[in-house]
């Protein structure tokens, strides 16, 4: 998959390891070191480090605040000195680790009651708070997703989200008007109607639409690709990676993508199934929606079906903090397949 | 605290909710991503048509390139307008970001002075969006590749190479051929045609280059360009070349035009010379004029305003536009309607120096004592034709004048014409309402009073008494004429008068010095001299403002024996007829040497002050200091300048 991604990037660079594609497959590797490096550690290990992780990523969300505050502007990444990285993405995986570990903790018999649900919440709040400020609300929506996930498995009653989903059927055009900056308004408009102004703020869909849809059932071949050559489809390396890559091995190559996640997710949910423990099974089905999450969010966003939202594509995507993320939901993932639990008496 | 309908739910049934859960997210998922590959095929298979016309729409840049216009011609096959390669940039309104700044940078790196700037600035605000407002032209490589190179920097700016209209012998040739310009809001309107809003795209705005638009402008080629979102070319794909217009030969010698337009100097008027086998037109030139390279150019404030505010109108075609009181140019007209009325040539009239007509006299200039009509003719004696004119009334004079072309307009492809009066009794009940008076007649006689021509009409005249028929003046080559038929004018009737005009030049005449310094090439012609005013203001010699001052004409033909050639020679305000004369000479010596002429001409523009180009480049920078010294003195009312080289010396008695 991610040799895939090293193949597109490498078009988008106009057949060039440079700028993008030597650097992902670089990060790819190392990424996938640290993962099987996860893969070794136990679930006790997990679930021992799940609050800490929670609340050092949420500090570190703090400082971002803070230096963003004192450089002036948002910011949204924190210098490590030799990496960069954007704490709202490492907070996926670490909401999902506290969540699981918060529902693992609770009595069985109190999964009805309020004390499954306010602790949820204060836990969303802190870091929800935090990345809104930034502001990033593709990131947002992608924590409280991937929380509301493990909250949904860990057997909250249904018509809390039933009754949640109504809420913000109404809640929406509120937050549209009154809670949204204008540039994320301008985002939904643009993504219900991006025809209106193909120059202005409609152009990135309307160009990856166009990217898309030229090229055809089998695309315009191997760096033939001219929407994304002649720079006419913006951000084609990072977040519409899809479009760039659709243009040149059209409806196959997307695809054999698509089922290259199917095939994952559909892993990832068997390695919850089979998981043994409560936690390492809220964990396993959590990380891999949050990646699902992902993947559904930018591929809709890059076929016209939803805003956009700077959300990259698993894999394909130029960035090392998705990745990051990625690859520590699947080093997880992986952890969690190598020891399903105590019950089935397995170790290693 | 039970929200959860108080059921105890113990570990089993979690993990039986979990998976049951589990399978409802996973079936979600695989919804969402059937959806997202059905909306994938949507889009790339059933729409793959449309998109795929758009990503070429984008990638491709079709881009028309101005076809190159046809030449103008002269009978010779001279360029009179042709086209030259060109660098050139261009802005593109709706396309520019930033305007200053691109204008500022534009500026820096073209080094374009301040009123090419406020000229591009005006242009800006006031084209349509789609309009090209042109930043230079003629420009070398250099500046052309730097302006290029910085492109991405410059979103709007065009650079082009291309062609642009060329007219070599510049202001010689503005009246009649006109210019080119960019289409105007209007014209695009009319007919929306791409081509007409494509940078350095020019249409005929004026004189033969609008009248010869549709056959001049050729089909405009086509390139196919790869480009970048950013407007960077990429490779050109493919190109179709474009199709010239077609030329267009005109009647007239472009050398001659120039000669003649040279020749006039710094006086003010016209110079029409014909072949009188033909009718072509050989020269029609009308000076001061303007430079239509200027002007194709795009012209500037300070320019066109100069030209405006110039006393000596050059903005006007003084060969077809000018009217002027033709004078005693008309005698050997009347003469002619003298003769057909019966008037023996040889009865005198004595001249005491004018005629008393009721109770008026009207002067003559000179007293002539016993005069007949070769001696009229010769010496311009006006009692003679006073009082013969009296005697077969004008309406006879009127006749013959409308049978050698005056007053008519004539099947010219120009813009306009203005074709003067030739006044006569019923005229002047229609217009003035009133009859005809004697003083009328003695007027008229003379080519004064109502009496209007252009000069292009005296030269008509001029060249169907010289060659006895009906010729129609013609001005392109390609047009066939049936051979023009004899007038209905006696041809010893006709002799007689050539005679009389070439007694006034060979003879004891009023144009003793026209003759040509050529062996056995005699020329015929007749002097005029028109009042502009009456008499209480002085004789309307040099000695008067310039405005005051007489207009000079001159018509002849050469050879006496055989004419081959006609022509007129009109100088507004020159200040009498010997204004006029020499030039006419000049130009007719050109035709028969060349050399001889143009050492002549050489030597009188170095006492003017070099050739028209210099003394117009000369004019504009006095024009533009002064119109600075007026912004500086803010109340200054200092009267427009007269041109520099409008001295009092008279240019006519240069080279005598």
């Amino acid at each position: 998959m991610a040799s895939f991604g090293f193949v597109v990037l490498y078009s988008a660079a106009g057949g060039s390891l440079t700028p993008w594609a030597g650097l992902h497959m670089a990060r790819f590797l190392v990424f996938l070191g640290m993962a099987i490096v996860f893969s070794r550690l136990k679930e006790n290990f997990w679930k021992t480090i799940a609050f800490p992780v929670y609340i050092t990523v949420v500090i570190m969300l703090l400082g971002v605040e803070l230096m963003g505050a004192v450089r002036g502007g948002s910011q949204r990444w924190l210098s490590l000195g030799f990496i960069r990285i954007q704490p709202s993405e490492l907070m996926k995986p670490a909401i999902i680790l506290a969540v699981a570990r918060f529902y693992d903790l609770l009595p069985a018999g109190q999964i009805r009651t309020w004390a499954a649900i306010w602790p949820l919440l204060v836990l969303l709040a802190f870091p929800c708070a935090l990345i809104l400020l930034q502001p990033d609300l593709g990131t947002t929506i992608t924590v409280v997703a991937g929380a509301m996930t493990v909250a949904f498995l860990a057997g909250l009653p249904m018509r809390l989200f039933v009754g949640g989903a109504a809420a913000v059927a109404v809640i929406a055009p509120l937050a549209y008007f009154f809670a949204l900056e204008e540039y994320q308004q301008r985002r939904v408009t643009t993504f219900l109607n991006p025809e209106n102004d193909p120059l202005g703020a409609g152009y990135h869909i309307s160009q990856s639409k166009i990217a898309i849809g030229s090229g055809g059932i089998f695309g315009k071949g191997f760096l033939n690709g001219t929407q994304s050559h002649l720079d006419y489809l913006p951000e084609g390396h990072t977040d519409f990676v899809f479009a760039t890559m659709a243009e040149e091995w059209g409806l196959m190559g997307g695809v054999a993508v698509l089922t290259g996640f199917f095939l994952l997710f559909r892993w990832g949910l068997g390695v919850a199934m089979k998981a043994k423990t409560r936690f390492s099974q809220l964990l396993a089905a959590g990380l891999s929606t949050t990646i699902f999450f992902y993947v559904a969010i930018n591929l809709m966003m890059v076929m016209g079906l939803a805003p956009v939202v700077g959300i990259p594509l698993p894999f394909l995507s130029h960035g090392g903090s998705s990745m990051m993320t990625i690859m520590i939901c699947i080093g997880i993932l992986m952890a969690i397949d190598r020891h399903p639990g105590r019950r089935s008496g397995t170790f290693g | 605290m039970s929200i959860g309908g108080g059921k105890t739910i113990s570990g089993a049934v979690q993990a039986l909710t979990f998976s049951r859960r589990a399978t409802v997210i996973g079936g979600l998922q695989a919804g969402i991503g059937v959806l997202l590959a059905g909306r994938m095929a949507y889009i790339s298979v059933a729409e793959n048509e449309r998109y795929q016309l758009l990503s070429e729409s984008n990638r491709v840049n079709l881009t028309l390139v101005p076809p190159r216009r046809g030449w103008l011609i002269d009978r010779n096959g001279k360029p009179i307008a042709n086209n030259k390669t060109d660098f050139r940039v261009d802005l593109i309104p709706d396309r520019m970001r930033d305007k200053d700044k691109t204008v500022a940078t534009l500026a820096q790196l073209l080094s374009l002075d301040q009123e090419e700037i406020e000229r591009i600035n005006k242009e800006l605000t006031q084209a349509s969006s789609f309009q090209p407002v042109q930043v230079a032209t003629g420009l070398d490589w250099e500046k052309f590749a730097a302006v290029s190179v910085r492109l991405p920097d410059l979103p709007g700016v065009s650079p082009r190479q291309g062609f642009s209209r060329f007219y070599p012998t510049g202001a010689a040739v503005g009246h009649l051929v006109g210019y080119v310009g960019i289409a105007s809001a209007e014209d695009y309107k009319e007919n929306p045609d791409p081509i007409l809003v494509t940078p350095g795209y020019k249409i005929g705005k004026d004189g033969l280059e609008k009248t010869f638009e549709d056959r001049l402008q050729g089909k405009p080629g086509a390139k196919r360009v790869e480009v970048t979102a950013r407007g960077k070319i990429v490779r050109e794909l493919d190109s179709r070349p474009d199709t010239p217009g077609k030329a267009l030969q005109l009647t007239l010698d472009i050398d001659l035009q120039e000669y003649a337009a040279r020749r006039l100097g710094p006086e003010s008027g016209s110079v029409v010379v014909m072949d009188c086998e033909t009718g072509d037109i050989l020269t029609m030139t009308s000076m001061p004029s303007f430079d239509p390279n200027s002007f194709s150019d795009g012209i500037g404030q300070t320019e066109y305003g100069m030209l405006r505010d110039d006393d000596h109108v050059p903005l006007r075609d003084k060969s077809l536009k000018g009217l002027f009181p033709p004078g005693s140019t008309i005698k050997p007209m009347v003469s002619l309607a003298l003769l057909r009325a019966g008037i023996d040539p040889e009865e005198t009239v004595s001249c005491p120096g004018g005629l008393r007509v009721g109770n008026r006299f009207f002067n003559c200039h000179s007293t002539h004592g016993s005069v007949n009509m070769k001696k009229a003719n010769a010496q311009s004696c006006d009692t003679y034709f006073y009082k013969m004119a009296l005697r077969i009334g004008y309406d006879a004079i009127a006749l013959m004048a409308r049978e050698l072309g005056l007053g008519a307009k004539y099947d010219l492809p120009v813009a306009s014409q203005s074709y003067g009066t030739v006044p006569d009794t019923q005229w002047i009940k229609k217009r003035h309402e009133r009859e005809w008076a004697n003083f009328d007649t003695v007027n008229s006689a003379i080519g004064q009073g109502f009496f209007l021509s252009n000069p292009l009409q005296l030269c008509v005249m001029t060249a169907r008494m010289a060659s006895g028929r009906k010729l129609e003046a013609k001005l392109l080559s390609e047009e066939k004429r049936a051979p023009a038929p004899p007038l209905d004018i006696s041809p010893e009737h006709l002799s007689y008068v050539r005679e009389a005009m070439s007694e006034v030049v060979n003879g004891v005449g009023t144009a003793r010095r026209a003759r040509l310094p050529i062996e056995d090439i005699k020329l015929g012609g007749k002097t005029g001299t028109a009042q502009v005013v009456s008499l209480k203001y002085g004789r309307g010699g040099r000695d008067v403002p310039w405005k005051f001052r007489d207009h000079g004409l001159f018509v002849c033909f050469a050879p006496v024996d055989n004419p081959r050639y006609a022509a007129s020679v009109v100088i507004q305000h020159g200040g009498g007829s010997s204004s006029a004369y020499p030039v006419a000479r000049d130009v007719l010596t050109f035709l028969y040497d060349r050399e001889q002429a143009m050492e002549k001409l050489l030597a009188m523009e170095e006492s003017w002050g070099g050739t028209i180009s210099e003394r117009m480049d000369r004019q504009l920078a006095a024009y533009r200091a002064q119109k600075e010294l007026e912004k500086a003195i803010a109340e200054g009312r200092v009267p427009p300048p007269q041109a520099d080289t409008n001295g009092e010396g008279s240019a006519a008695e240069v080279g005598q």
